[in-house]
């Protein structure tokens, strides 16, 4: 049994905002992997909860018009992995989904969830932040869209303000056009495990050099960040391996890794430099080499 | 002050309407009240897979998944997988193969399985080897249910 004394199943979505402005207690829950594992450990009691699952279309992947790749909030990794919209599109993002847990978990868990959470280990947001992925939350007094990179707040914080639902994630065309990218997860086990380290590299080419780069961390500091110093380096400059290892030692520079029972700092920091250009190299290779932009 | 709702769901082909305690999980209504105990209770967070079931076709972990929200779905345990006392093809090639020790990990590799089967697709030893990962077997050693899964995906084609 959970520590559940209410549970509200609205069926859309206003009826949803509605009960959350009336009672701010009520707690949001999707695929409910994060929720009810924390009741389970006791971090979380005498739940009102409030079900997202029975809103229709939630889950929906889509292209509008405009290019911007729009996914569901409540859509599951499964679906995620197996959408043909993101895998010619976003297929880092397949890659990241692919990665989370196991077949069970990732036929609940959402990617909304997966955000809300505010895990660092959180698998989907290195490659939402390396695609300038950007948030839809809904309220009752209206709506407003926040980049990922300005919604972790601190570990296990986002900003998510009272009474707010997160709708869709929009990842607009610049964000992923013309585009090759990697998701490399590092963890003690291939599946069934939490990221070590999560790392996401996605550029663009033109002539030979590197036009676009954008580097993402998770499990690096105590928010999944990006590696600006590294992007900023590698940008202009040939597409080779000295400026691929060279970018990754960059990257350690943005990192704030620290010792932990799952890796000392030292091993973290050599994991960066290491997985970095492993990253950005398979990356490249996908590219076809080098011209895709 | 307990709280009660009613849900309708089909089980292995049968329909039920039960009123079930907000707060159980869906492990907990198939085994305690369903008494369908070939849904195994492991760890009780997601990681064992013993309490796998499909819901809609989809293997789920039945003890992270809130009895009501199985309102209006169908579910198959391993109860619901042999046909008329016949083992199901998932079943024979895990006995052909020795894939079973205790067995407390049976149930939930056979529904897994079964959903592969029935998926229709074909699965390289990668792909099969990633779709059994969320199953723990303390006994086996992986090789020999790798190797059924492998067997009852070929006896398919
Ligand atoms: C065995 C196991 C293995 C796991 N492995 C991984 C892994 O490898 N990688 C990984 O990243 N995670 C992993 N997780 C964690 C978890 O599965 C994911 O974080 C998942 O994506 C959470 O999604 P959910 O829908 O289940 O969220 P829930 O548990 O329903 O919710 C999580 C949080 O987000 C809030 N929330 C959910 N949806 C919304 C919304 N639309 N708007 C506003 N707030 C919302 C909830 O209030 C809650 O605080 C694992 C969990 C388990 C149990
Ligand atoms: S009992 Fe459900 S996964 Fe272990
Ligand atoms: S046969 Fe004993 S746990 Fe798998």
């Amino acid at each position: 049994m959970f520590d559940i004394v209410n549970i509200e199943k609205p069926g859309t979505l206003e009826a949803a905002l509605e009960m959350l402005s009336r009672n701010p207690e009520l707690k949001i829950i999707a695929g409910g992997t994060d929720v009810l594992i924390k009741m389970r450990n006791g971090a979380l009691e005498e739940a009102e909860l409030l079900s997202l699952r029975n809103i229709p279309g939630m889950d929906e992947i889509r292209i509008l018009d405009n290019g911007t790749i729009s996914i569901g909030a409540m859509a599951t990794f499964a679906k995620i992995a197996r959408s043909s919209i993101i895998n010619e599109n976003l297929p880092v993002l397949s890659e990241a989904a692919v990665s989370v847990g196991g077949p069970q978990i990732r036929n609940m868990a959402t990617i909304g969830g997966n955000i809300c959470n505010g895990a660092v280990s959180a698998d989907s947001a290195a490659t939402l932040l390396a695609y300038n992925a950007e948030l839809k939350l809904l309220s009752r007094s209206g709506s407003r869209t926040v980049p990922v990179s300005e919604f972790y707040a601190g570990p296990g914080k986002v900003n998510l303000l009272p009474a707010e639902i997160l709708t869709d994630i929009l990842i607009p065309e610049a964000g992923y056009g013309r585009t090759s990218g990697c998701y490399i997860k590092y963890s003690g086990r291939k599946a069934m495990d939490i990221a070590m380290l999560g790392v996401s590299a996605v550029y663009k080419a033109e002539g030979g050099k590197f036009s676009d780069v954008r580097i993402a961390l998770g499990v690096a500091a105590p928010v999944p960040i990006r590696c600006s110093e590294a992007e900023a380096y590698a940008i202009g400059k040939e597409i080779s391996d000295e400026t691929m290892k060279e970018t990754g030692r960059y990257a350690v520079k943005s990192s704030r890794a620290r010792d932990s029972w799952r890796a000392s700092k030292a091993y973290r920091e050599h994991l960066i430099e290491v997985l970095v250009f492993r990253a950005l190299k398979e990356a490249v290779i996908r590219g076809g080499g080098v011209d895709i932009g | 002050m307990d709280k009660y709702e009613k849900i309708s769901m089909v089980v292995n082909g049968k329909a039920y309407s039960l009123e079930v305690d907000i707060r159980e999980s869906l492990l907990e209504v198939l085994r305690n009240r369903l008494h369908l105990t070939g849904v195994k209770q492991g760890c009780s967070v997601g990681e064992c897979g013993a309490c796998t079931v499909l819901i809609d076709g989809l293997p789920v972990n039945s003890c992270i998944y809130l009895a009501v929200w199985a309102d209006g779905r169908k579910i198959t345990t391993i109860e619901g997988v042999s046909k008329e006392g016949e083992l199901s093809k998932v079943q024979q090639a895990f006995v052909d193969e020795g894939a079973v020790q205790c067995g407390f990990c049976t149930p939930g590799l056979v529904l897994t399985a079964t959903a592969l089967t029935e998926s229709g697709r074909k699965y390289s030893d990668e792909e099969i080897k990633r779709e059994i990962s969320g199953h723990l077997c303390r006994c086996t050693g992986y090789s020999k249910i790798f190797n059924a899964v492998k067997r009852a995906l070929d006896a398919d084609c």
